[in-house]
Parts: C-alpha cells; sequence; structure tokens
C-alpha cells in the first residue's frame, strides 16, 4: 500500500495484509493513533488511551509473526469498552466512582484478545455502568456520532461504535444489555453483535444486569464480525453461565446465498412510531433476502409489548445488587467528610454515581423491597418465561427473525434528555433478546435522508449466530453501502 | 404465673473444606490479614462466582445425617446488605429451596429422649472480619474469612430449657464432627450460634415476645446466658411489663446480656436468586454415593457400643460424643477386651486433662492405654502404681512396659522377697496380732498398708493377703 491511511482497513484487509508482509503491526498502530489524533477531539471515542503500550504490543506482534507464530488477531488494532478489566489500563465503566480503579486481573475475554495477539489501543466511553442509550450518562465526556457532529452514538457501547465508524479502531468490543451493541451499532453506521447469553465469557464484565449481560464484537464489516467471534466465544469455566458447547468457524458461515432458510418478520415490531425512513430500509433489507432465497414468513412476538416494564424490572433491580459493592470502601472515590459509616456510603455514592444510575438504583431496590417483591420482580420474571416462549415458537417457524434496530435513526445530544420513558421505549426492538438470552445483530442496510446510518436487526436461535451472520453477510452484500465512511476531515 | 420457655436455635457452622465456597482461596483459619483472597472472594468489579462441589455434598451429608428432606434444585439468593466486612455488598446464600429441609435429631436431658426439628439447613458464604484499633478511631478489614462456606443450621422453636438448647446444640456440633464436614471450633468461630428466646405462660399457644441472643462462643456461654434471659425475661413479665423484641449480645465477662440497639438497623435483605449461578441439580445417584459414604452417627454408634460392650448407656453416651473418642475406645478395645474397665479408666483418667475431641492430641495411644490395663490384669503392677504410670504417660508419651521398668515399679510377687517382710510386721505388731486371732480380721487391711508402705506399694495385694492369712493362721 502506498497512502498511510491503513487505518480506514477492515479487520480482515488488514490481517491479510500483515500476513502477507505488505505492512507491520507498527505501522497500523501509528497509523490508527495518527487517526485517533486528528478526529478524537471531534469523536471523543475513548476514556482511555494507550499508545505506548500499543506499540510495545505491536511490536512484539511483529516479532511474533516473523517467528511465524502470529495469532488470530496477531497486530491489530482494537478498542474495549470500559466495562471490562483490564490490568494495565484502568476501568472506569464511564464512572467517577471507578475513576481510578486499575483491576488486578483481567477479563477472560481480553485474555482471549491478548493471547490472539490483539493490540488494544484504548478504552471506549460507555454511558455509566451500560445505562443509557445515548452515551450521555458519561462521567468523561460524551461522544459523537462521526457521521454527524451534535448528535448522539447511543449507547452504551457508544464510544466502541463511533471509534469504528470514525476509523479509531479497526474493530472493537462492546457489551449489550438491553440492545447497548446492536443500537449504537446501528446508529452509526457499522456491524455489532450480541451473542447467545452463555456463548461469550462474562468474566470480568463489570456487572450490569447478570442474567442480561453479555460481551460481542462491533466491526466495520461482517466478516470482521465473525472473525471476533471466533476469537471471544467459548466456555469458561469461571463463569458458570456461559455453555460448554464447541465454537464453530463462523467465517465459514458467510455464504452467498439463503435457499433454505426461512426469515420471519414480527408483526409487533413495525408498530406506530417507527420512523418511516426506518421501516422502508428495513422492508428493502427484507426484499434482499428474498432475492438471496430467502422464505419470508410473518410472524408474532405476542408479549412484546411487555418486554420494556419487564426489562426496567429486571436489570435495575440486578443492578441495585451489582452495584452495592461501590460503596467508598474500596476502589478509591470515598466521601472523606463523612462522619460515620452509613454517612459515608450515602455520601460516597451520592456524588460518585450519576443521576441515571442512582434512579436505576432506587428503581431496582424498590422492585426488590419486601412487600414489592411478588408484584415487580418475581412478576417480571414470569412474564419473562413468555417473552422467552414467544422466541421459541418463533424459532419453530423461521430461522431468522428481521427487524428495525430502533424506530429511528440518531438524534441530537440533549434532544430526549428530559423525556426518559421515550428513551426507555426506544429501547423497545433490542431489550428482547436479552430478555430471552437468544443471539442479535445490527447490520447497516441504508441511510436517511439526513445521512444517518440505518441497521437491520437480526435474532436468531440460541447458538445459531451462524444464521445471523449468513444473514448480514447477505444484506451487506446488496445493500451497497459497504465501504461508505463518515467525512470526519 | 408459671412459664414456659421457647428457644431455637439458629447454628453457623464452617465446613471443613480446602477451598473457599466460589473460588480457589484457601480456608485454612490464623493467616496474616488479606493473605487469603482473590479477585472473587473480594468482590472486584467483574468477577462471577463458581460454587465448589464440596460444599454441596458437605450438605447433602448433613441432610441425610437428620432424616432432612433434600431440595433436588437447590438455588443460590443474594442477601443484599452493607457493611464494611461484606465486600460486594450481597452475601450469598440460599433463601427459597435450601437444601435440607424438614430434618429432626434426637436429644437427651435428664433420660428424657425428645426429638429436636430442624427447619431447614442452607449453605452460603461467611463474611470478612473488622478489626478495630484499641486506640486510634480506626477499623481494618481483614478479607481471609470472606467466602469460607457455611451451613446455617435453624431448629423449629421445639426447646424447652437452656438445658435443651444445649443438649440439641451438643448433638449438632457432634453430627457435623461425625460427617466430618465442621471442625466445630467454637473459639475459632467455625461453630456459632445464636438463639430466639422467649416466654409464654404454661398451657398458652400463642409465642410470646422474643429477643435474639448472640456472642455465645461456648457451650457453656449458651447456657449461662440462656439461663440469664430466662430469668430477665420472667422478671419483666412479670412485673407486668413487655419484652421488646431486640438482639442482646451476651457478655460473658459480666455475665449479663447488653443491647445491640442502634448498632444494627432493621433490614430488608432483599432476597432474591442470584444471576451468577446456574441452579445445582442433586439426582438420585449423588444422594446414593453420599450415603454410602457416611459413617456410623452418635446415636447409632451410642445403641451399638450399649448392645456389643455391654456399657450402660451414660458410658456409651460419653464415649460416643465425639468420633475421636469413640474410635480411640474401640482402638483400645480390640487389645484389652473389658469395656467397662476401659470405659472407666477413660472415664475418670483421660477426660480428666482432655475433652472427647481433643482426645487424638493425647499422648497416651490406645496401643499404651491397653497395654498398661492389661499389665493391671496380669499383675504386673496395682492399680495404683498403673495411676502413676499413666501419669508418666501422658507427660511423655512413654509406653507402660518402659516407664515401669525404668522406675523400678513392678509389682513384688515373689513369695520368698515378701515373707520375710510379712513375718518382720507380724513380729513388731503384737497388738494388732492378738486382735485378729480373736476374730476381727478387718486388721488385716492393717497389716497389707504396712506391707505396701515398705514395699512402695510394689506388692502383690492377693499376694500379701494369701502370706498374711499363712503366717497369722
Amino acid at each position: 500500500m502506498m497512502d498511510m491511511n491503513y487505518f480506514s482497513l477492515t479487520l480482515c484487509e488488514a490481517k491479510k495484509l500483515l500476513q502477507q508482509g505488505e505492512i507491520t503491526s507498527v505501522q497500523l498502530t501509528e497509523s490508527i493513533f495518527s487517526r485517533i489524533d486528528a478526529v478524537e477531539d471531534k469523536v471523543k471515542s475513548f476514556i482511555t488511551l494507550d499508545r505506548e503500550g500499543s506499540l510495545v504490543r505491536a511490536e512484539e506482534a511483529d516479532r511474533t509473526r516473523r517467528q511465524g507464530r502470529a495469532g488470530e488477531l496477531g497486530g491489530l488494532p482494537i478498542g474495549v469498552k470500559d466495562v471490562l478489566c483490564t490490568s494495565n489500563m484502568r476501568t472506569t465503566c464511564g464512572s467517577r466512582i471507578l475513576e481510578k480503579f486499575v483491576p488486578p486481573y483481567d477479563a477472560t475475554v481480553i485474555d482471549k484478545l491478548n493471547r490472539a495477539g490483539a493490540v488494544i489501543v484504548g478504552k471506549t466511553a460507555m454511558d455509566e455502568f451500560a445505562m443509557g442509550s445515548t452515551n450521555e450518562n458519561c462521567a468523561f465526556g460524551v461522544p459523537e456520532n462521526p457521521w454527524c457532529p451534535g448528535y448522539v452514538t447511543g449507547g452504551s457501547s457508544g464510544g466502541s461504535a463511533a471509534c469504528v465508524s470514525a476509523d479509531e479502531s479497526l474493530a472493537a468490543i462492546g457489551s449489550d444489555t438491553g440492545g447497548s451493541i446492536r443500537q449504537p451499532a446501528s446508529l452509526c453506521g457499522i456491524v455489532g453483535m450480541k451473542p447467545t447469553y452463555g456463548r461469550v465469557s462474562r468474566y470480568g464484565l463489570v456487572a450490569f444486569a447478570s442474567s442480561l449481560d453479555q460481551v460481542g464484537p462491533m466491526t466495520k464489516d461482517v466478516s470482521d464480525c465473525a472473525l471476533m467471534m471466533n476469537v471471544i466465544s467459548g466456555y469458561d469455566k469461571r463463569d458458570s453461565t456461559s455453555i460448554n458447547l464447541p465454537v464453530p468457524d463462523y467465517t465459514a458461515a458467510l455464504t452467498d446465498d439463503l435457499q433454505g432458510m426461512t426469515v420471519g418478520v414480527p408483526v409487533e415490531y413495525f408498530s406506530e412510531g417507527l420512523d418511516p425512513e426506518v421501516e422502508q430500509v428495513v422492508r428493502s433489507g427484507i426484499d434482499m433476502l428474498k432475492d438471496a432465497g430467502a422464505e419470508i414468513r410473518e410472524i408474532s412476538l405476542p408479549h412484546t409489548d411487555y418486554c420494556v416494564a419487564v426489562y426496567y424490572l429486571i436489570a435495575p433491580a440486578e443492578a441495585s445488587s451489582n452495584l452495592a459493592r461501590y460503596d467508598g470502601v474500596r476502589y478509591g472515590y470515598r466521601d472523606m467528610e463523612a462522619e460515620t459509616l452509613l454517612d459515608m456510603y450515602q455520601k460516597s455514592r451520592s456524588t460518585g454515581f450519576g443521576d441515571e444510575v442512582k434512579k436505576r438504583i432506587l428503581i431496582g431496590t424498590y422492585a426488590l423491597s419486601a412487600g414489592y417483591y411478588d408484584a415487580y420482580y418475581k412478576k417480571a420474571s414470569q412474564v419473562r418465561t413468555l417473552i422467552r416462549e414467544d422466541f421459541t415458537r418463533a424459532f419453530a417457524q423461521c430461522d431468522v427473525i428481521v427487524s428495525p434496530v430502533t424506530p429511528t435513526p440518531a438524534w441530537k445530544i440533549g434532544e430526549k434528555g428530559d423525556d426518559p420513558l421515550a428513551l426507555y421505549l426506544s429501547d423497545i426492538l433490542t431489550i428482547s433478546a436479552n430478555l430471552a438470552g437468544i443471539p442479535g445483530m445490527s447490520v447497516p442496510a441504508g441511510f436517511s435522508s439526513e445521512g444517518l446510518p440505518i441497521g437491520i436487526q437480526l435474532q436468531g436461535a440460541h447458538f445459531n449466530e451462524e444464521a445471523l451472520l449468513r444473514t448480514a453477510w447477505n444484506i451487506e452484500q446488496r445493500a451497497g453501502i459497504k465501504g461508505r465512511r463518515p467525512e470526519l476531515g | 404465673m408459671e412459664f414456659e420457655t421457647v428457644i431455637g436455635l439458629e447454628i453457623h457452622a464452617q465446613m471443613k473444606t480446602r477451598s473457599k465456597i466460589f473460588c480457589g482461596c484457601s480456608t485454612e483459619f490464623g493467616a496474616p490479614p488479606n493473605t487469603q483472597v482473590c479477585p472473587v472472594c473480594l468482590g472486584m468489579p467483574g468477577v462471577l462466582p463458581v460454587l465448589n462441589r464440596q460444599v454441596v455434598e458437605n450438605g447433602i451429608k448433613f441432610a441425610l445425617a437428620t432424616s432432612s428432606s433434600i431440595n433436588r434444585e437447590n438455588r443460590f439468593a443474594r442477601k443484599n446488605y452493607f457493611y464494611p466486612d461484606l465486600p460486594k455488598g450481597y452475601q450469598i446464600s440460599q433463601f427459597e429451596l435450601p437444601i435440607a429441609e424438614h430434618g429432626a435429631v434426637d436429644i437427651e436431658v435428664d433420660g428424657a429422649v425428645k426429638t429436636v426439628g430442624i427447619t431447614r439447613a442452607h449453605m452460603e458464604e461467611d463474611a470478612g472480619k473488622l478489626v478495630h484499633d484499641d486506640r486510634e478511631p480506626v477499623s481494618y478489614v481483614d478479607l481471609n474469612r470472606t467466602g469460607t462456606p457455611l451451613l446455617e443450621i435453624v431448629s423449629e422453636p421445639d426447646l424447652r430449657s437452656p438445658e435443651e438448647a444445649v443438649a440439641y446444640l451438643k448433638k449438632i456440633h457432634a453430627i457435623v464432627r461425625y460427617l466430618d464436614i465442621s471442625d466445630g471450633n467454637m473459639q475459632e468461630g467455625s461453630f456459632r450460634c445464636d438463639a430466639n428466646i422467649s416466654l409464654r405462660p404454661v398451657g398458652a399457644e400463642e409465642l410470646g415476645i422474643r429477643t435474639e441472643l448472640k456472642n455465645m462462643n461456648s457451650f457453656r456461654n449458651v447456657q449461662l446466658a440462656l439461663e440469664f434471659e430466662v430469668r430477665r425475661q420472667r422478671d419483666i413479665l412479670l412485673d407486668g411489663g413487655e419484652v421488646v423484641q431486640e438482639t442482646l449480645l451476651w457478655d460473658p465477662d459480666r455475665g449479663c446480656t447488653e443491647s445491640m440497639r442502634g448498632k444494627e438497623e432493621a433490614h430488608d435483605y432483599r432476597y432474591f436468586p442470584d444471576p451468577d449461578l446456574v441452579p445445582v441439580v442433586i439426582d438420585d445417584a449423588w444422594i446414593e454415593r453420599v450415603r454410602g459414604e457416611l459413617p456410623e452417627l452418635p446415636d447409632a454408634r451410642r445403641k451399638r457400643f450399649v448392645a456389643d460392650y455391654e456399657l450402660p448407656e451414660y458410658d456409651a453416651g460419653i464415649l460416643t460424643s465425639s468420633r475421636e473418642l469413640a474410635d480411640y475406645f474401640e482402638a483400645a478395645c480390640m487389645l484389652y477386651p473389658n469395656p467397662k474397665k476401659l470405659s472407666n479408666w477413660i472415664g475418670t483418667e483421660m477426660l480428666r486433662d482432655y475433652g472427647p475431641e481433643t482426645i487424638a492430641a493425647c499422648p497416651v495411644t490406645p496401643h499404651n492405654l491397653a497395654r498398661l490395663l492389661n499389665m493391671i490384669e496380669e499383675g504386673t503392677i496395682s492399680g495404683k502404681i498403673a495411676k502413676t504410670v499413666f501419669g508418666e504417660m501422658l507427660a511423655t508419651g512413654a509406653d507402660p512396659d518402659a516407664i515401669v521398668k525404668e522406675k523400678d515399679l513392678a509389682q513384688v510377687s515373689d513369695e520368698g522377697e515378701l515373707l520375710n517382710a510379712v513375718r518382720e510386721i507380724i513380729a513388731a505388731n503384737p497388738e494388732q496380732v492378738r486382735q485378729f486371732r480373736e476374730g476381727k480380721t478387718k486388721v488385716m487391711g492393717f497389716f497389707v498398708g504396712q506391707l505396701m508402705k515398705q514395699t512402695k506399694g510394689q506388692a502383690n495385694p492377693q499376694l500379701a493377703n494369701k502370706l498374711f492369712q499363712q503366717e497369722l493362721g
């Protein structure tokens, strides 16, 4: 390659050039950092960057490659959401309360990335403790949508979406509790996958809602997503909820044909409130799938209306317990003025957490309280079973469910700040995959008239990520927007 | 007015496992603060618990030993509360579906046997410890104990006196030690108990207002604290007052309870199923395998001791009060087949210095004890000398033959050697000789005593008797 714009490569493209000896990881990493230098103050994707460490890792990757021992991601620069524990970088979860916290261990996914030779360039911005759909709830700055300054990236993995979209890393890792990978991926025009619950280890993923959280890749295209899935998937004995099933070669699933596949279109996902431009992109996506040989079938997920209510009981309930450990005793943030133990707890948590986190802790504490548990948490758990059964029935009729990811494209930062209910409702299309534990994916499929990206959501049966990747690949081949990047100067 | 005492106990038995309940850290007691910790038991952000299978197995053992029903699907729940010794802000415990429910054990007080119900037993993790500085207003947190597995055993309110409570506590203590699932060390806090206690007029159905007693770290303190609380509550009720429902701490130095009010808020623990742990399914095969590995339990062993060794109930009860003591007895009995004499010796000589649980630390091996008692039977030493030898065995651990030989304590059974002394004594005591010959046979005791004095107790008493009879006759 003649120019130095290696940063614009996809993961697979860069991997090929490294394998062919056309470029080195040091060149690639330097290119990424020059890109970061150029656009980071516009995009604000990162909370922490590790320039020196990255170059050391890049040199190491070049050395191992010369010795013929390059890993799956040998020398490839990626970003990681600041919710995964890294022993060499602070892990803030976008919160003041963990501002100075450097974990004494690496998350299993970080371990896998390191062993695969990836160069982790930094930790990306996120809504505090992954609570939010806009990334505005980040204590260390709000990232902006690379496609349109002043617009939200989506959230909570907004920094990861933005850094991939803005070519500040070749790929990124996000986490998804109710759509936190798929929604920002859609709003930023990249590919994002939330794997099946149990497919990727949660060990070292700072918990928001343990029964819903899942780590997944955020990439420039579908091939990169498959490659990342190959690296991060698999059983982990340190995570009792991970499932001991063999990991397929996901890249083998990318075949240009959907013969024999049935795609379900849920009527409930095309209801009022859906932006007409979004609907149009999704409808044309469905036509592409038909062209590729898939049978299209209308299906029903009758409990869809309850998803938001169920989610906003279960997720805050688990969060209220998961976040109890941030009490001012450990991790460096403590209110030193407090007189008593109780006072110290209250003041440290009042000032250490942001408003959205406190709101959800309050909701969750209430939902679990004596006298309310049966009406809220328990009832929500029961309805969750019904939602899961909706999907079981649906996947008896189809292989993949296609739908919008979000009801609208990205909006202006601050625009929905005073309407939390509208924000919660905008999660309606992504939440059910987490409640059911099934895999979900967002793949770019078009743009709004304002030039904002619009993605299509694909959902599949448990451990059927391959069907999603194959379907997404066929959309990508036909949508004709691959390679279209935001203009960031 | 007469009152009936109603007591229920909550026992926390620390389980004997090599590693903690949800991580691989050691459970050993007494290590320097915060050296037996890892990210998991420290409750670091992002960590996840992985259940130690041995903990479940111990729970199954306890359930089987107490005729409890075993829940085939076990769940763990989070008990949420804030305290600096609880790094996650919640304790992983069991709430719905504990491992054991509806069990029972028999206790015996003053010869009466009574069945005490066990409401439930569940698995949970222990918290850490706060160490308060004596001089500065500073508290230090030691998290070595965090994540040590516990079995919490909750009794029905079936106990009607402090004596019954202690008998029940001792029974559970014996069971967990027989099962080898807890070392039962009350001083180190690996076997703790809280008591709920209330009084009601005799004949009343409804329970009175209860208090909860904590900080009773020995059987004796449990007895004393409950006795104190019975008196305190009775005085309040007799004065027409009302008992305040509260938690009380037993102060063993002052011999009274004090209120914990102000130190403890009313808690809503907000239990919910722990989403980080999957349900533990216990199948028949697992239960049957564990059942096959169960040791003989205290009640069965006591009955066997009565039947096989023809021991009185009392002796059998003491000998089987710990697995170690019962093992000791049976090992010695194989070599010295006089169970009652062996039991007497153990009861009077050994249990003076060693408790039923510490018997294994006694330097006198069962083999050496049996040898000592056989030496009495054989006439090598007298019972009196045997006690001297035993004292030496306790002090040095030496075998009795060596001690007798070294200290020249063997009984004199040689007729010729004793005969001279017998004649001398007869010659020196004409008055007693006259009395004897007049029919006062009791004087024989005097003669034998004189001989013992001369021989430093080493004369064979039967032989001495025979020689005096012969010389005086």
